[in-house]
């Protein structure tokens, strides 16, 4: 066995067992943070592959930002456990036909037929000038352009909807106006006035 | 020096036939990581001091000047207290998380440094994504503050940890966006080939066509490591030591360690993205040039940043806190428009092809 094989078996390891153990975890934030560990396995694993690229965005996005994210709004849930599991039996059969469904459709591609080493041989070595994201520049922008900038617009959409659905309307409640803050002066606060002293009046 | 090498490992090889080219290759990275963390660790140690006498001359003020010959000892004294202090570990926090998260918060601040070029060719590892690799470990550096907050299990810590986190996924943006700019210049995300190409003196440096970028990577950046006047996260009059507050002894330094690490990787990145990395100020100046030939670039890059560093402890001792609200609305509604607008204006600068950069 070479040594990349143990490097990637100890990889894989980790990687079911972190994802295994997200599952399984009573507690939320510790699940996410297992999610993390399983996001870095995953990288670790593409960089095996020589897409590093790809590894490095996924740590970008996900770990650095998505995950934070999730972090954040568990820290201010407030979840009570006993109702979560109250109604755990009425869920079962449900989540059992979609487990089911997710097993079938995992077994039909991961099964024989599309994967496997005769049907996708496994990718040449590049040399240490080769630049992944260079190439990948170069697809994106010249074949897939069109794709690419409908996928932009739709997240711009996106973006959009979510700012308008959050947004409150002014008339129901109070806002800072931070730059009118930020302009006010001395003279705006405090008004000097100058008032005849009583005592000067008796001399 | 190659072939010494070459010819030790070759002899080790024949006494210990495990001993492989390999291994050897572990063995080096292993001595160019030690050779950058001891003197990182030893200027982070000094960086405290320097902090606490330029502060304390700018208020009028000595600093420490007891612990040996002009407090040059102090920082050496203040690793021992923290080091012998006891652990206090909050009743009912989470014991784990809460010894991982200063590991999750010096890690990342350690290893982004793998990337860092100190001169031509000098660096740990040559990563053709090396912009993207520290804009990405960098920012797990924040799950040690949020795990901090989190798992103390009280108060305060949790306030700091909710404040870092938005702040530092929405600064986390304005600095992408601005470094956007950087890469559209260089046509590059290799810092390597970034530094390379601002070769010829201070005119071809990035921070002439990107001087409001380069003000907002460092305000940025001083909100990215939770320094004065944005250390809302901190903010001793707010929310008392915010996510610090439960850790003492070594876990606090370990905190302490990440934070300085940080602002002294910000500081050399600012120089290696806009003020021309490890090369000389004087090229291409004639006489100047030939007179200070003999200097290695690795001086020019610390001697640049070491004017970044400086510029914290100034903006510290200068301004006063913001308010939380006013940072974020700093962020999103102040910079971004400019780091957008900015984009576009290089993007027609590189069309027009103007000055020593986009020809």
């Amino acid at each position: 066995m070479s040594s990349e094989q143990i490097i990637f078996y100890i990889l894989s390891f980790w990687f079911i067992a972190s994802s295994l153990a997200m599952i399984f975890a009573r507690n939320a934030a510790k699940a996410v943070l297992f999610l993390v560990l399983g996001f870095f396995s995953a990288a670790s694993i593409w960089i095996l592959l020589e897409a590093e690229f790809l590894a490095i965005t996924l740590i970008l996005v996900y770990v650095g930002a998505v995950m934070v994210l999730f972090l954040f709004v568990i820290k201010m849930l407030n979840i009570d456990k006993s109702t979560l599991r109250a109604k755990f039996a009425g869920y079962l059969p449900l989540g059992l036909i979609v487990a089911l469904i997710i097993i079938a459709e995992m077994t039909l591609v991961l099964g024989g037929a599309q994967f496997g080493l005769e049907i996708m041989p496994s990718p040449e070595r590049h040399g240490a000038d080769y630049s992944n994201i260079t190439v990948l520049a170069m697809q994106l922008y010249t074949t897939y352009v069109y794709p690419f900038e409908l996928a932009a617009v739709l997240l711009l959409i996106a973006i959009i909807a979510a700012i308008t659905l959050v947004r409150k309307k002014e008339s129901t409640h109070k806002k800072q106006n931070v730059s009118e803050q930020v302009n006010v002066r001395a003279k705006d606060r405090v008004r000097l006035v100058t008032i005849a002293s009583p005592s000067k009046e008796k001399k | 020096m190659m072939e010494l090498w070459q010819s030790f490992v070759l002899g080790v090889h024949e006494m210990m036939p495990w001993f492989d080219g390999n291994i050897a290759n572990i063995v080096v990275i292993l001595i160019k990581a030690m050779a950058l963390i001891m003197p990182l660790l030893l200027t982070v140690a000094y960086f405290t001091y320097v902090e606490r006498k330029v502060i304390g001359y700018m208020q009028l003020r000595i600093g420490p000047n007891r612990v040996g010959p002009k407090g040059w000892l102090q920082p050496i004294a203040d690793a021992l207290k923290l080091m012998t202090k006891e652990i206090i570990f909050p009743s009912k926090a989470n014991i784990y998380l809460f010894l991982l998260a200063p590991i999750l918060a010096i890690a990342p601040a350690i290893a982004v440094w793998a990337v860092i070029p100190f001169d031509e060719g000098i660096y740990i590892t040559n990563l053709d994504v090396s912009l993207l690799y520290v804009l990405a470990i960098g920012s797990i550096g924040v799950y040690g503050i949020i795990l901090a907050g989190w798992a103390s299990n009280s108060k305060y810590p949790l306030l700091g940890a909710l404040r870092s986190a938005s702040l530092l996924v929405s600064y986390e943006i304005v600095i992408g966006f601005a470094l956007v700019t950087v890469v559209m210049i260089a046509g590059s995300v290799n810092l390597n080939t970034i530094v390379a190409d601002q070769q010829g003196g201070i005119i071809n440096w990035y921070f002439i066509p990107l001087f409001p970028m380069m003000i907002i990577f460092f305000i940025s950046a001083l909100v990215e490591t939770n320094r004065a006047p944005f250390d809302v996260v901190e903010g001793e009059s707010e929310i008392v030591g915010g996510t610090h507050v439960e850790y003492s002894g070594m876990t606090f330094a370990v905190f302490f360690l990440a934070e300085y690490a940080n602002m002294i990787l910000m500081a050399v990145l600012a120089v290696v993205m806009f003020f021309g990395g490890w090369h000389s100020p004087f090229e291409g100046l004639g006489i100047l040039e030939s007179t200070f030939a003999w200097v290695p670039g690795i001086i020019w890059l610390l001697l640049k940043s070491t004017f970044f560093m400086f510029l914290y402890l100034w903006v510290r001792a200068t301004f006063p806190r913001f308010r939380y609200d006013q940072i974020m609305r700093l962020s999103w509604k102040v910079f971004l428009p400019i780091t957008i607008v900015w984009i576009f204006v290089v993007a027609l600068m590189t069309q027009l092809q103007i000055g020593p950069w986009f020809s």
